[in-house]
């Protein structure tokens, strides 16, 4: 049990649960939250999942949980742990099931006015071209050697068959392929469930979302990203579909084995973990990260989709009807980092579960005009409330490798929220205050309702406030397309 | 029976059976009852069998299959008949047909403190899933 007195107060929005606390601990567990968001993360299992994460051999400073964090399995929603490399584990259910589950953001060069009276064809178009929904395939027919090779290039392999242009993958985290897939570590199941997913939305919270910039808080930072009060902007929301939930599946089922193997004892089966050198750690830090490279892909083929929509409907009224990336980046995912420790530059697997990377200014990955600003960091809200667009800063290196939060954040379990409210219900009130909804479901749209989750604004003021990210432009939905 | 319970971010089912073989059912049953679903015509037959080094990854793999059935396959299966179980061996007859009315996907089954108790009654667990 890890209550209240656990944790000591480091700061102001800065909690943790010393070392001391459990003898099982390699290092703290710290959590950034406002008091109200410590106490929210004590009454449901966060608290519990954040220390247990701490257990992990090889981690290194402190295990972390984001401001939107919450209850998950394994590792809690937000959660952030390093391991030191080569020796340190890797965890598949640090990653997730939904590996590479990730967030675009595509901007127009349009205002509301423009757009606001084809709203609602506009939606249609975009629930017609982007196949959503519970069990459905898409459109693309890709054999099994074409999946090998999307397994490598990732967005690469969308941008060889024409769903992407050059400077979508420049604004795309680690360009959208990350090196080391290994197709070979997926089984059969996992590459049966990936081949007719490619470019398909899935259920869930999974999301395309058109919106206005609100509000511009940092002007610097928006103009790099090419963002203006006003503008119409897309968010795409979705991940790895089936097979990465199979690749998740099939290692944390092989982990089972490898922690006796490695005599490593662990609080939560749903933790299991190998040593990054391993045998069984490369095998799944190369399916994770082809895994990862469908995830890319998956979100390119879709934004093609929007673009043509944008095309269809808009294309007749303006000749600007065109969407450019501003970024795309991932929300659950293990990477190799190097990061300063105690003074020393070493290498890292950074598991990021529901958390971003959040890279300050300098960073050379970036896209040249983005540089001297820092990584955008999407942080998409509930179903008809605000998202934001912030930008990595140099404090989230000290405080969380780099990493900053996610999205709002539940609040609510679904079966709670689908006895409050009624998805019929939801639908009105959204389009009472002008929202376009496209909804496969009504129960899924139920479960995803804003009361469900924390409010997106404090999450974000709170990770302003500590310094994990910057505050850049404020988004407000006008159509959302749901599966 | 089982019954779903609160998790804040994901379904959780807690499953109680008089033996091993009425949990297992119980916890398919209880998955099903997740997604909404229930098969339509024409009725399919299959057999599966299964071997696990525990009980609990036994279940973890059971579930999977159904899973795996409903995504890939597009079908759900309502009638369980076991016809060998071991905590460590799985034998069943499996009929169900295409998936109807559908509307939420059990996308993955979590060892999330996944433990099967002896309780005085039987057997009890709680499973986690992804959606």
């Amino acid at each position: 049990m890890v209550d209240r007195s656990a944790f000591g107060k480091i700061s102001e929005y800065v909690w943790e649960v010393p070392r001391s606390f459990r003898d099982d601990m390699r290092v703290p567990a710290r959590l950034y939250a406002s008091s109200e968001m410590l106490g929210a993360a004590i009454s449901d299992k966060t608290a519990q999942q954040l220390v247990n994460m701490a257990t992990l051999p090889g981690a290194v400073r402190w295990a972390a949980a984001m401001p939107d964090a919450h209850q998950g399995y394994g590792f809690c929603i937000g959660g952030v742990l390093a391991t030191r490399l080569p020796d340190g584990v890797i965890s598949p259910g640090g990653v997730g099931y939904d590996i590479n589950c990730g967030v675009r953001l595509l901007r127009s060069e349009l205002e509301q006015e423009a757009v606001g009276p084809h709203m609602q064809e506009l939606m249609t178009s975009i629930d017609r071209k982007c196949p959503s929904g519970v069990g459905k395939g898409g459109k693309l027919r890709i054999t099994g050697k074409e999946l090998d090779q999307l397994l490598v290039e990732g967005a690469g392999w969308a941008l060889k068959k024409g769903y992407a242009r050059p400077e979508d993958l420049e604004r795309t985290e680690s360009g959208g392929r990350i090196a080391g897939a290994l197709p070979s570590k997926l089984s059969p199941r996992a590459k049966n469930r990936g081949v007719p997913q490619v470019g398909t939305l899935g259920a869930g919270n999974h999301f395309v979302e058109v919106d206005v910039v609100e509000e511009v808080l940092d002007e610097e930072a928006s103009s790099a990203f090419g963002l203006w009060p006003g503008q119409v902007v897309v968010q795409i929301h979705t991940g790895s579909r089936g097979l990465g939930h199979q690749v998740a599946s099939d290692y944390v089922k092989r982990f089972q084995g490898a922690v006796r193997k490695y005599g490593i004892r662990l609080p939560d089966r749903e933790l299991v973990c190998a040593p990054f050198d391993s045998p069984e750690g490369k095998d799944y830090f190369g399916a994770m990260c082809a895994a990862a490279n469908y995830a890319f892909s998956n979100r390119q083929v879709l934004t093609h989709w929007v673009r043509q929509s944008f095309q269809e409907i808009l294309s007749a009224h303006t000749s600007d009807w065109d969407l450019h990336q501003v970024y795309d980046i991932a929300h659950n995912i293990a990477k190799v980092e190097t990061h300063s420790v105690d003074g020393e530059e070493v290498k890292l697997c950074v598991h990021r579960k529901g958390a971003t990377r959040a890279f300050g200014p300098g960073f050379g990955e970036l896209p040249a005009e983005y540089r001297s600003v820092g990584q955008p960091v999407l942080v998409p809200g509930s179903m008809g409330t605000a998202s934001w667009v912030m930008v990595g800063t140099e404090r989230s290196m000290e405080l969380s490798f780099g990493s900053s939060c996610h999205g709002a954040g539940r609040s609510m379990s679904r079966t709670k929220a689908k006895k409050t409210v009624w998805g019929s219900d939801l639908l009105k009130q959204l389009e009472g205050e002008g929202i376009v909804v496209r909804a496969g479901s009504m129960a899924g749209l139920a479960e995803e309702a804003p009361v469900a989750y924390k409010d997106v604004d404090m999450v974000v003021e709170v990770v302003h406030n500590i310094g994990l990210a910057r505050k850049v432009a404020r988004l407000r939905p006008l159509g959302v397309m749901k599966g | 029976m089982f019954e779903e319970i609160e998790h804040t971010a994901d379904y959780a089912v807690r499953v109680r059976g008089t033996d091993l073989r009425e949990l297992f059912v119980e916890a398919a049953r209880g998955m099903n009852a997740l997604t909404g679903g229930r098969p339509g015509q024409p009725s399919r037959c299959r057999e599966l069998v299964l071997e696990a080094p525990d009980a609990e990854t036994l279940l973890v793999s059971w579930l999977e299959e159904l899973v795996f059935l409903m995504e890939v396959e597009g079908e759900i299966v309502d009638q369980f008949e076991i016809l060998g179980l071991t905590p460590t061996s799985l034998k069943a007859r499996l009929t169900g047909g295409p998936a109807v009315d559908v509307d939420k996907a059990v996308k993955a089954v979590t060892f999330h403190e996944l433990a099967i108790r002896e309780t005085g009654d039987g057997y009890e667990t709680t499973i986690v899933f992804d959606v």
